[in-house]
């Protein structure tokens, strides 16, 4: 079966700044993983480089078996992005934003398909708003309701619990499990560690452009003796780690 | 095909959310122009035998106001679309950058064409203008708003600030649309900046524009044709080939 996510010696610079060292990484398939760091570890630049948003200066980069250079178009099909920073089109409402990124897609009648994200980011009742008038986790909420418009097997979440309220987080994790019940492989970041503790699967943590730890879950906390997926975190930035890599 | 559809009528959509701003307010900066020069070279020489100075200045006016709004239409989304980060909603998807580009300039091209329009129309309520050669109106209308818009193409890829983009707008593209023969014939022009003048494709494109109201112009329409049309190949295939490699935009 071809992994979800294939990067093989992926290397970034920005200017004297090394933001990538060589990455390799593969995600299985219908997995559910976090990519763990500090700030500015490189987290959002190794996914700016699998969504082509972002050119890499050296490695290939591959989702559901496409390379996202020489095939852009399949592998951005396969794929949904939830960026970082919170960016919006003041110009249109919810609806309107779904529709218009459902058609970048080629796709119609996707009616339905945007009215169960709505319902499940509870933002049905936000539908005919202009996304200007939205407070800052609904705008979180529609950035995730357009990464998912074209149904994309691979989700990738950057932190996307920042600034979400208690109840939408775990509504969100909810529906974010069931897609990944139904196949999708999901990969999130985030700074929260109990979530990813509580969520993920496997856990890759990255260290100033390199992978440092690479393991199932339950094999980070069992390695380290520890308990809290934090603590473990917290062990690795202090001694590298790198021993903690399967 | 729809993916392009749904990028180009979100585009027109986008000028026409706040049409006030996008066609209205030109519309009426260019009457302003009209009614003060028409106005005040009434008793001047023909430019060309037979024909008023308002016949003259009404088709450069309202190619002047179209070659303006279709570079403003693309550009200024383009970085509005770059300062506010929302761009990656595109390059996420699986657009290619053909259709990048023909989504921008085509919406160029129904923001020009429609501000030229109604400017045409509105003069004509006051003015009698003749319609000799109606093709080439319309092909030169195309052709100026393709290249015009090309050009917002490009400056909004370049362009990282506005303030970036209001150079563009004040030592490239106002210069070039005011010195194009709008308001006179370059023979009138002393020899050095009738020469000048020549090297400025956006003359050829008022002055093709204009031969098919009068029947009369400074250069033959073929000539205009095949300059502008040059042009726009150029400017097209430099634009495409900065949107394939990614320039300025995934970095
Ligand atoms: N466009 C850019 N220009 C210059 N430097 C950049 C650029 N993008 C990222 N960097 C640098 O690359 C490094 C990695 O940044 P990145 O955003 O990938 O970190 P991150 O792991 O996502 O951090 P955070 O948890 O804060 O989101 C940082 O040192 C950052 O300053
Ligand atoms: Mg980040």
């Amino acid at each position: 079966m071809t992994a979800a996510i294939e990067i093989h010696g992926a290397d970034k610079r920005f200017g004297t700044v090394h933001a990538l060292k060589s990455v390799d990484l593969t995600v299985e398939a219908g997995d559910f993983f976090a990519l763990l760091g500090p700030n500015g570890a490189g987290k959002t630049t190794l996914i700016n480089l699998l969504a082509g948003l972002s050119v890499p200066d050296a490695g290939t980069l591959k989702v559901m078996g496409f390379d996202v250079v020489r095939d852009y178009q399949k592998a951005r099909r396969n794929l949904g992005v939830v960026p970082q920073e919170l960016v919006f089109d003041p110009f249109f409402t919810v609806r309107e934003t779904l529709e218009i990124q459902s058609g970048y897609f080629g796709l119609k009648n996707n009616d339905d398909w945007i009215d169960d994200i709505l319902d499940n980011l509870q933002l049905a009742d936000k539908a005919h708003a202009n996304m200007r008038t939205l407070s800052g986790g609904m705008k979180r909420r529609v950035l995730i309701a357009q990464a998912l418009v074209h149904r994309p097997p691979v989700i990738v979440l950057d932190e996307p619990t920042a600034g979400v309220d208690v109840e939408l987080r775990q509504s969100l994790w909810k529906f974010i499990q069931r897609l990944n019940r139904e196949g999708h492989t999901i990969l999130l970041t985030t700074h929260y560690l109990e979530e990813a503790e509580a969520l993920c699967r496997r856990v890759a943590i990255l260290k100033q452009g390199q992978i440092v730890a690479h393991d199932t879950t339950q094999n980070l906390l069992r390695s380290r003796d520890l308990s809290r997926l934090e603590d473990v975190f917290v062990a690795i930035m202090q001694d590298g780690g790198l021993e903690a890599e399967s | 095909m729809r993916g392009f559809l749904t990028l180009f009528f979100k585009e027109v959509l986008r000028f026409w959310k706040v049409s006030l701003q996008t066609v209205l307010a030109p519309l009426i900066s260019t009457l302003l122009y009209l009614l003060v020069f028409s106005h005040v070279m009434a008793d001047h020489a023909d430019v060309y035998p037979g024909v008023s100075y308002a016949a003259f200045l009404i088709p450069g006016l309202a190619m002047m106001s179209m070659l303006q709004n279709a570079f403003a239409n693309s550009s200024s989304s383009l970085v509005q679309s770059k300062v506010t980060g929302n761009l990656v909603f595109v390059l996420l998807t699986p657009l290619s950058h053909w259709e990048f580009y023909w989504a921008y300039v085509l919406a160029s091209v129904v923001r020009g064409v429609l501000v030229g329009s109604v400017v045409l129309l509105t003069a004509w309520f006051f003015f009698a203008i003749p319609a000799r050669e109606p093709l080439w109106i319309v092909v030169f209308a195309l052709l100026a708003t393709i290249l015009s818009g090309s050009l917002g193409v490009l400056a909004g890829i370049w362009a990282e600030k506005f303030d970036q983009m209001a150079a563009w707008q004040n030592f490239i593209v106002l210069p070039l649309t005011f010195l194009s023969g709008a308001f006179y014939s370059i023979h009138s022009l002393p020899s050095f900046w009738n020469t000048l003048s020549r090297f400025n494709p956006f003359f050829y494109v008022i002055d093709g524009f204009r031969y098919g109201f009068l029947g009369s112009s400074d250069v033959s329409p073929w000539e205009s044709l095949l300059i502008v049309g040059s042009a726009c190949l150029a400017l097209s295939w430099t634009t495409l080939a900065l949107l394939r490699s990614g320039w300025r935009l995934r970095t």
